[in-house]
């Protein structure tokens, strides 16, 4: 346990970015180098510090996207039209430019191979960037994996987004899961729907879980993280369908109407 | 020296609006939901809250007895460390002061430190001088209506001084203690007080 005044504190960094992947119309990742990262676990977050020239600062939460293995740490950003600092991260940061943050901060909603499986990851709009740490720590684990373990640590991951053109990671999750057969991706699309599409075009909803998730027998440990009221109805479907509460794992995050 | 973040500008507040806000905080006009698990849901028919003394003697209160005790409005800005504060939040609830006073009428003893235990294994440590003294509620009433599940309900603890995951929702019980035992957030690396004007959010700030 934890006690009063031992931890030191969690140091204020600075970070470079090196590249800049724009991952949708709304999403970009940056790319960082941030000498002396102490290192992280699938599922945590960093803070970051914006600083204007007269001083004023603003800090926000992101969750990181790259896995444990990676020696640059990726953040994932959705630009929120009336953030404060998503705006800059997304529209005027570029390659080569300095950022502050601290971290990894957050030792709940983990998950590393040594947690265990079966693995159940319920995303909702860019509530996937701390599952998809997950993933990518699971596929460069077990790179040389036997099939009982990678059978041990299997996933489901349920996402959920508005436009097909919205999913975030879309080709790198069809590749992760074409080369592994104990991944299985499943999209819900919410609003327009490709031509042709035969996936979910609805809201995850009990009856998507149920078809979907790991049956609660087989225990599977769960993540579910996005706008408040997909995690709100997730959780509680899930608890319904019988999951124990205490292996259901919660991220919620933006404002109580979001929509995805 | 912090790093000048070049072309940022950022959102100008009021002075008034700055001077409300804790380091590090921005204003919210919306009231987000942060929890680690699935929101949990006790019928009030089944709901009780207990206040343990430190030698194991405890106070009941069912619900009916709980929201007739005297109650107090309280309006107070909250800061939440994921970085949102929110202004004069309203909220109906029974001081713990009171809960004292019933309870020492029935022999329990004040000791220095609180743990509150909540539905779902929640738990957050207080030292009792920060719930004492008209600084916190269990609150059940937010602006005027019942307080809504995802957001605590039936009942919060509410500590509006320090960062909002002390005011543990769906809290169930106060025990006090001889030593301080950290909670939740507190043994994953959250700060064990969690004052927002001196920015206590992790363990090790200072």
């Amino acid at each position: 346990m934890t006690s009063v005044g031992e931890a030191p504190k969690i140091a204020w960094r600075s970070a470079t970015v090196i590249d800049v992947v724009q991952e949708t119309s709304e999403t970009r990742t940056l790319v960082l180098d941030v000498p002396g990262w102490p290192g992280h676990r699938a599922g945590q977050h960093v803070d970051v510090r914006l600083t204007a020239e007269d001083g004023y600062q603003a800090e926000r939460s992101y969750s990181i996207a790259s896995p444990p293995e990676e020696s640059h740490l990726e953040l994932t950003i959705e630009r929120l039209d009336d953030g404060e600092v998503s705006p800059y991260l997304s529209d005027e940061l570029r390659s080569g430019d300095k950022l502050e943050l601290r971290g990894p901060i957050g030792g709940y909603f983990v998950w590393d191979v040594g947690t265990g499986g079966p693995l159940l990851l319920v995303g909702g709009g860019s509530g996937i960037v701390p599952l998809m740490a997950m993933l990518r720590h699971r596929d460069a684990a077990l790179a040389s994996a036997d099939a009982d373990t990678r059978n041990r640590l299997r996933v489901r991951l349920l996402y959920s987004s508005r436009r097909w053109d919205d999913v975030i990671y879309r080709d790198e999750l069809a590749s992760l899961a074409d080369k592994d057969s104990t991944l299985q991706v499943t999209h819900t699309i919410t609003r327009d729907a490709p031509a042709g599409w035969t996936g979910y075009r609805r809201r995850i909803d009990r009856t998507m879980l149920a078809e979907v998730a790991w049956p609660p027998a087989e225990e599977p440990r769960v993540f579910v993280c996005g706008p408040t009221p997909l995690v709100e109805a997730v959780a509680n479907a899930l608890v319904e369908l019988g999951h124990p509460p205490a292996l259901v794992k919660t991220e919620r995050f933006g404002p109580t109407g979001g929509s995805v | 020296m912090s790093l000048i973040s070049r072309g940022f500008r950022g959102k100008r507040q009021s002075a008034e609006t700055a001077g409300r806000l804790p380091p590090g905080q921005y204003e919210t006009r919306d009231f987000p939901v942060l929890s680690a698990g699935p929101t949990p849901r006790t019928p009030l028919t089944a709901w009780d809250f207990t206040l343990r003394g430190a030698d194991g003697r405890s106070a009941r209160w069912t619900w009916d007895e709980l929201v007739a005790l005297p109650r107090q409005t309280i309006t107070k800005d909250i800061h939440c460390v994921t970085k949102w504060s929110k202004f004069d939040t309203v909220w109906e609830g029974i001081s713990i002061d009171t809960l004292l006073s019933e309870s020492a009428a029935k022999g329990i003893e004040a000791a220095p430190y609180v743990l509150a235990r909540c539905d779902g294994g929640y738990t957050t440590n207080l030292p009792l001088a920060d719930v004492t003294g008209g600084k916190a509620w269990i609150a059940f009433m937010y602006d005027g209506k019942p307080l809504p599940p995802e957001h605590g309900g039936p009942a919060r603890l509410l500590v509006p001084h320090l960062y909002f995951w002390k005011s543990a929702k769906w809290v169930r019980e106060l025990a006090l203690l001889e030593s301080d035992v950290p909670g939740f957030w507190e043994s994953l690396g959250y700060h064990n007080y969690g004052d927002p004007w001196r920015e206590q959010r992790y363990a090790g700030d200072e």
